[in-house]
């Protein structure tokens, strides 16, 4: 893997079910994602987009194919492992997935909390300042219950980002926002593969983010059929 | 709570949080184990009643060894015994006094509130045989038809029994005859009876004229000090050529006794289940309420193991809402289990009340079984895939 590369897959094939069921679902995909870029991964439904970012993501086991993930290879690691990679990677769902019961500044310390050892105030303190990112310091003690769709979507973007992880997962995270908040989303995953070298692979239909991405692959059928913006 | 809670997990207490953000199911889910724990209290203080009242008459003697029937699994059951046995066992070098005991239920009919007085009939000449507070009284009963009565006993009240003295004695009509009560002695009330009731054995054997002079319900016998009670007791089984006697120390005899009330009665297995349904209840409320967490919370937990957090976090969720709903839950239980032992205590006259033992076994149990639901629980949480949170 290039030492540039933070995502390197080799030959990706995954499959569905088994027996007579057993369907292929990405066929033979060759990615690679720089440090501190932001790729784009589009598609119609069905062409294996969220298998991908299962993938990447260690939510589901490589079946077929190598893919190097921050320097590891996913293909036979173990359940332990693959935990322990998720703790350096930032998911943010199309649902806010925020827990009902803790407040917009619980629910983002759970993004720091995950490694061991971290000192309750720094959590606090990180926590303080990624909602501050996002626009929600006046926020930090609201149920989820009591905030906007919007701005439930920024919490859980303040989550996925308060770890400083090396990879960011996001699928459709603007789908909930207007266009300003939107853009500061996305502005904000750009300044931090800029400044951090934090990657982002972000699946979207928003055409408003598809002119700030660094690349653009097209998914079909489990294929990636175009490349746009870079190799 | 929550500050305190973080200290001590080292973790946001996300299972305190989920608990009391929804605080009628929260305060519904406490008042299921607090009832649950009411209903082991209630189960135990019975069970534990029922075994203080079976050893309370043992109290009232002294002696080392009993010799009863074959069929004598408690004081006031089974046949009789030939006072010869007595004579027999003083053959021991060891054996130094012995005494015929009887006892009977005798009835008082109190005019529609009959009570009745389990009464043993002993010798007075034999004071050693009793505890203290009875030995010093027994000197009344050689007079002919003369009572100690039970001051505790169900039926009688305690401005009644506080007035029964030499100078002012109660008199009351049973088997045909009068006695007179002269003094009154702490007994309490049991199971088998509403009191407890001394006479002299001969006024037993003028209220029981079928009753022998030569045949008690059992034989006391007291050893030399120092000599060891069970080696005379086994010498006293070859001795003694009646090989369906029960030749018992005294305290294995109430110890057998204790056995067979809590073991062998229809009461004392009613009760025992009475806990166990107690503990069901408890687990069952326990569990379905955390399953019912886990459940609602799947997607919370399902993006929690994508973030990374391991199967332990989960458990330590679980297992934290757990320890709160069974220690939350053991106080009000703790609370009303002591009020209703204490109120079922005055209107029977059973020795039933908390204890601290009771308190500890139960809130013991009540966290090791929340715990143990709250394990049972976790196994929903495979059903958190955050694969398919995208």
């Amino acid at each position: 893997m290039g030492s540039n590369m933070i995502v390197e897959a080799r030959g990706l094939s995954h499959w569905f079910g088994d027996g007579e069921a057993r369907k292929q679902a990405l066929f033979d995909i060759d990615l690679a994602l720089p440090r501190g870029s932001l790729t784009v991964l589009m598609g119609p439904s069905g062409s294996g987009k969220t298998t991908v970012l299962t993938l990447l993501g260690c939510l589901r086991g490589v079946q077929n194919g190598t893919v190097g993930l921050l320097g590891h290879e996913l293909h036979g690691a173990s359940e332990a492992e693959l935990t322990a990679l998720r703790q350096r990677l930032g998911f943010i769902f199309q649902s806010h997935n925020l827990h009902e019961s803790l407040t917009a500044m619980q629910n983002v310390i759970m993004g720091v909390q995950v490694r061991p050892g971290v000192p309750d105030e720094l959590a606090r303190s990180a926590a303080t300042q990624a909602l501050g990112l996002v626009g929600l310091s006046d926020r930090l003690d609201y149920l989820p219950a009591n905030l906007s769709g919007g701005q439930k979507q920024r919490v859980a973007v303040a989550r996925a980002l308060v770890g400083n992880p090396a990879l960011v997962l996001a699928d459709e995270p603007t789908a909930a926002l207007d266009k300003d908040s939107a853009a500061t989303i996305i502005d904000m995953l750009k300044r931090l593969g800029a400044e951090r070298g934090t990657t982002t692979l972000l699946v979207t239909h928003d055409n408003r983010i598809l002119d700030r991405a660094d690349r653009i692959l097209t998914l079909e059928d489990g294929r990636i059929v175009s490349i746009a913006g870079g190799t | 709570m929550s500050r305190l809670l973080q200290w001590i997990f080292g973790r946001l207490p996300i299972g305190w949080l989920q608990l009391t953000h929804k605080r009628g199911r929260f305060l519904a889910a406490l008042s299921g184990v607090a009832f649950a724990n009411v209903l082991v209290f209630v189960q135990l203080g019975i069970m534990n009643s029922m075994g203080t009242a079976t050893l309370r008459p043992y109290e009232f003697f002294s002696a080392d060894i009993m010799i009863s029937a074959s069929d004598a699994n408690a004081l006031a059951e089974g046949g009789n015994v030939a006072r010869q046995w007595m004579l027999q066992a003083f053959a021991d070098p060891d054996v130094t006094a012995g005494m015929g005991l009887f006892v009977s239920n005798v009835p008082w009919d109190r005019g529609g509130k009959d009570i009745s007085f389990t009464t043993f009939g002993i010798d007075p000449a034999e004071p050693g045989f009793l505890a203290p507070e009875i030995a010093g009284k027994i000197a009344l009963l050689q007079v002919q038809d003369v009572a100690i009565l039970d001051r505790l006993a169900r039926g009688l009240t305690r401005d009644e029994a506080a007035a029964i003295r030499p100078q002012t004695p109660l008199s009351f009509e049973t088997q045909n005859r009068t006695l007179t009560a002269l003094d009154t002695f702490a007994g309490g009330g049991g199971f088998g009876g509403d009191g407890f009731m001394f006479i002299s054995d001969q006024t037993f054997l003028s209220l029981f004229p079928s009753r022998s002079s030569g045949a008690p319900d059992h034989i006391l016998l007291r050893v030399r000090p120092g000599a060891d009670v069970a080696a005379v007791t086994s010498r006293l089984r070859g001795l003694i050529s009646d090989p369906t006697l029960r030749i018992r120390s005294y305290a294995d005899a109430a110890q057998e006794d204790l056995r067979y009330q809590q073991m062998q009665r229809p009461t004392g297995l009613i009760f025992g289940f009475g806990v166990l349904i107690g503990v069901l209840v408890g687990l069952v409320i326990v569990y379905q309420v955390l399953s019912a967490d886990v459940a609602d919370h799947l997607r919370e937990y399902a993006t929690f193991k994508a973030m990374g957090y391991g199967s332990r976090f989960f458990l330590g969720i679980v297992v934290e809402e757990a320890l709160i709903l069974g220690i939350l839950g053991f106080l009000p239980g703790l609370a009303v289990g002591t009020a209703i032992l204490t109120l079922m205590g005055k209107v029977t006259a059973l020795p039933l009340g908390m204890t601290a033992s009771m308190a500890i076994m139960v809130f013991v149990g009540t966290v090791v079984f929340s715990v143990l639901s709250g394990t049972f629980a976790t196994r929903r949480l495979a059903a958190a895939d955050p694969a398919d949170l995208f």
